[in-house]
């Protein structure tokens, strides 16, 4: 038998090795956040020109450790978390084959301890070739090693969370409809599944090469499928956030989706269409057609767009119908000015909504237009989109979540509720003004990936530059609260127990009914105009540029 | 109710107006923004070229210094400079870490630049106009390009390609 304790907010059985897989997964997705974050904030100083802290070759091989540790470690942990939560504790079930489940994890962890290790240590040549390292560029062996069993742990953690749920229903600890939550990360997961496999036809190839089994790769077929892989991994931190949303509107106002109909079918449209993105980055690339381009760079006619667009409307929508349950009722933004700003969780929540809309979903939409995409590709606004959904979106969106995490799954008390507090803040306003000043940038050429740019004559350049490197530092030291505060609320937090309650109140009645949301249409139709004054000044400076075919 | 059950019948249960309005919205814009792309595709003047071909870097090499020795008018720094008539292919290369010739164009003629990279994948990227392309070793890809703009104009290579990446920069002239 299995050991069980149940949690006192909201009645959900926790089960002994669900638990310990939770907590070894989230764990390391703080490491690796901390050792990212260091990255971020060595290289954001560089890029302020007038600061320029790190020499070239240092400047190239942080830029690799901070992609892999933000862009994969930190996400994909923290993901394998949600996965063993959502298939275990809240479908009041237990984990099948701890076993298998432990191995993962150790994979993962080798995998991680490759990289990094060679990262750190390795020759530049066979160091510093970024996240997506492009052939030929080489790295050393261990490098696509540690790729590759980092991958496969994830993929026996997706694996593990189907088997899950199967379980669940099979031994009836979960009968009718999964709820909303696991739903959406079911389809994270079945977005994983196929990410993953890309990632193993791009880099077990590459492995062999770099033994010299494998004579020659193609570098345009590489680059295929590694965006394979690449791009779709950040659909499942995508797919993985908005699931959190959901949840986070649901603990801290009671939230209800306005339709689990229309919530599930867009979850299902990026499962069927997101894999398409992958064209995101080949849009100027010689090897491929038009026809091929925009046909997938829409995302297959901008169907996962059109889910993105749904869960837009139906979050807010849920946080409205939450608050005006809980007698928030008057007017049109009552709701919003009097919801729980002061519950980090809710926070980061809000926080991470509207900048992931606002920053990275618009410039997102935008630069994967075929032709617009000439005036963006590798330029800083790719890194200034990414940084508005991975960072200000993802990142911040699983900070809020963590806000409930360590009390309930931890058992700890948050040691300040100050720093928790501002958190947030500190890491979205941060995030914000960087993003805004990446995207800036990069739309008036300023390449991204490159150490110095001093050559180059743009306006405002100094004046962007340092809100770049201002904006970087108060993330930071958002990040670095979130990350020492976790740590030490772990090691010397007050001991949760029976039925104290956690820090911050989380709802566990949901609203009792679905109210109408006035004041969600007027947000929603407010980030439509904004997408479309957007969307034309892009194509405006496109068609002032040289004619080019 | 993110974490609880949803009714057995949540299928059934009604879409609200406003909800269904936003869906009606955002299913055209979708469609609108698809059809701006083909549209544009076809009258545009800006359209990323479709005109590549396969070929093997060093065959590649050979041609641009084929072209270079014929159409050479000078030197800067060691790099060549070159003008061609518009009517003859142009040729730039990509390396560790320099961009070669230096092209000499005219102000509102057409002309084709073959772009290619003989070592690793490097960023093609014409400063300030930003214009940019991936250059990938074994692809040539074609460039029908027409400056409307006279001056001179960086090529600022924003791929990662190695340690001297950030010196990578060549140029074109136009008159």
């Amino acid at each position: 038998m299995q050991e069980v304790r149940v949690c006192p907010v909201t009645g959900l059985k926790v089960q002994r090795h669900a638990e310990n897989l939770i907590k070894l997964n989230a764990v390391m997705a703080v490491v690796s956040l901390l050792i990212g974050g260091i990255g971020a904030i060595l290289l954001a100083l560089t890029r302020w020109e007038a600061i320029h802290l790190l020499p070239s070759d240092l400047y190239y091989r942080f830029l690799t450790i901070h992609g892999m540790n933000m862009l994969v470690f930190w996400i994909v942990f923290f993901e394998c978390a949600g996965l063993v939560f959502a298939s275990t504790i809240v479908l009041n079930s237990r984990q099948v084959a701890p076993k298998l489940g432990y191995f993962a994890f150790l994979l993962m962890l080798l995998g991680w301890l490759f990289v990094n290790y060679i990262v750190f240590t390795g020759k530049f040549t066979e160091s510093a070739v970024m996240f997506t390292a492009y052939v030929p560029l080489r790295a050393h062996p261990l490098f696509y090693l540690g790729y590759i069993l980092f991958a496969v742990g994830a993929l026996i953690f997706c694996i593990l969370f189907f088997l899950n749920v199967y379980n669940a229903r099979r031994e009836k600890a979960f009968e009718g409809p999964i709820p909303l939550f696991t739903y959406g990360i079911a389809a994270a997961a079945v977005i994983a599944v196929f990410t993953l496999i890309h990632g193993a036809f791009a880099f077990v190839p590459v492995f062999l090469w770099s033994l010299d089994i494998v004579k020659e790769i193609n570098p345009a077929v590489y680059r295929l499928i590694f965006w394979g892989f690449g791009h779709p991994a950040q659909q499942i931190n995508l797919t993985a956030m908005v699931s959190v949303w959901y949840l986070l509107s649901y603990f801290t106002v009671g939230g209800i989706t306005p339709s689990e109909k229309v919530s599930r079918t867009a979850f299902l449209l990026y499962v069927l269409f997101i894999n398409a993105g992958s064209a995101h980055h080949l849009l100027v690339d010689p090897a491929f057609g038009a026809p091929w381009k925009i046909f997938n760079t829409s995302y297959v006619l901008y169907l996962a767009v059109l889910a993105s667009l749904i869960h837009c409307f139906a979050i807010p929508a849920s946080v409205e119908i939450g608050q005006r349950s809980r007698g928030f009722n008057n007017g049109l933004f009552t709701w919003l000015i009097r919801a729980p700003w002061g519950n980090p969780a809710f926070a980061a929540f809000f926080i991470s909504l509207v900048l992931f809309g606002f920053i990275g979903g618009t410039s997102g939409v935008i630069m994967g237009v075929e032709q617009i995409n000439m005036k963006l590709h590798n330029t800083l606004a790719v890194p200034g989109h990414f940084h508005g959904t991975v960072a200000a979106g993802t990142s911040l969106a699983f900070m809020g979540l963590t806000y409930y995490v360590v009390p309930l799954i931890f058992r700890r008390e948050w040691l300040s509720k100050f720093f928790a507090v501002i958190q947030p803040y500190l890491f979205g306003l941060g995030l914000a003004i960087m993003a805004i000043s990446m995207n800036t940038l990069g739309r008036m050429g300023v390449p991204r990936r490159t150490w110095e740019t001093s050559i180059l004559n743009i306006p405002h350049k100094e004046l962007l530059e340092m809100a770049l490197g201002i904006g970087a530092i108060i993330a930071f030291t958002g990040l670095i609260i979130f990350v020492l505060h976790t740590v030490l609320t772990l090691l010397f937090g007050k001991k949760l127990s029976g039925n104290d309650k956690p820090t911050f109140p989380s709802i566990s009645e949901p609203a009792p009914q679905r109210t109408s949301t006035p004041g969600t249409v007027t947000l929603a139709f407010i980030f439509f105009f904004y997408l479309i004054i957007m969307f034309a000044i892009n194509w405006y400076i496109l068609s002032k540029s040289w004619e080019i075919r | 109710m993110a974490i609880t059950k949803p009714s057995e019948a949540y299928w059934d249960e009604k879409v609200e107006a406003s909800e269904k309005v936003w869906l009606a919205v955002s299913i055209l814009a979708c469609l609108f923004m698809f059809l701006v792309m083909v549209v544009w595709a076809i009258a545009g003047k800006q359209n990323p070229p479709q005109e590549s071909y396969i070929i093997r870097p060093s065959t590649f090499q050979q041609r641009v210094e084929e072209f270079i020795n014929k159409y050479k008018i000078g030197e800067e720094n060691g790099v060549p400079i070159v003008e061609a008539p518009s009517n003859v292919d142009l040729y730039l290369m990509g390396r560790m870490f320099q961009w070669t010739p230096i092209l000499v164009l005219k102000k509102g003629e057409t002309y084709r630049i073959r772009l290619s990279s003989i070592d690793v994948n490097h960023g093609f990227s014409i400063q300030p106009v930003n214009i940019n392309f991936q250059a990938v070793p074994g692809y040539e890809y074609v460039l029908t390009l027409k400056p409307t703009q006279s001056g001179e104009f960086l090529i600022v290579c924003n791929e990662f390609c190695g340690i001297g990446h950030h010196k990578m920069v060549g140029k074109i002239i136009v008159k």
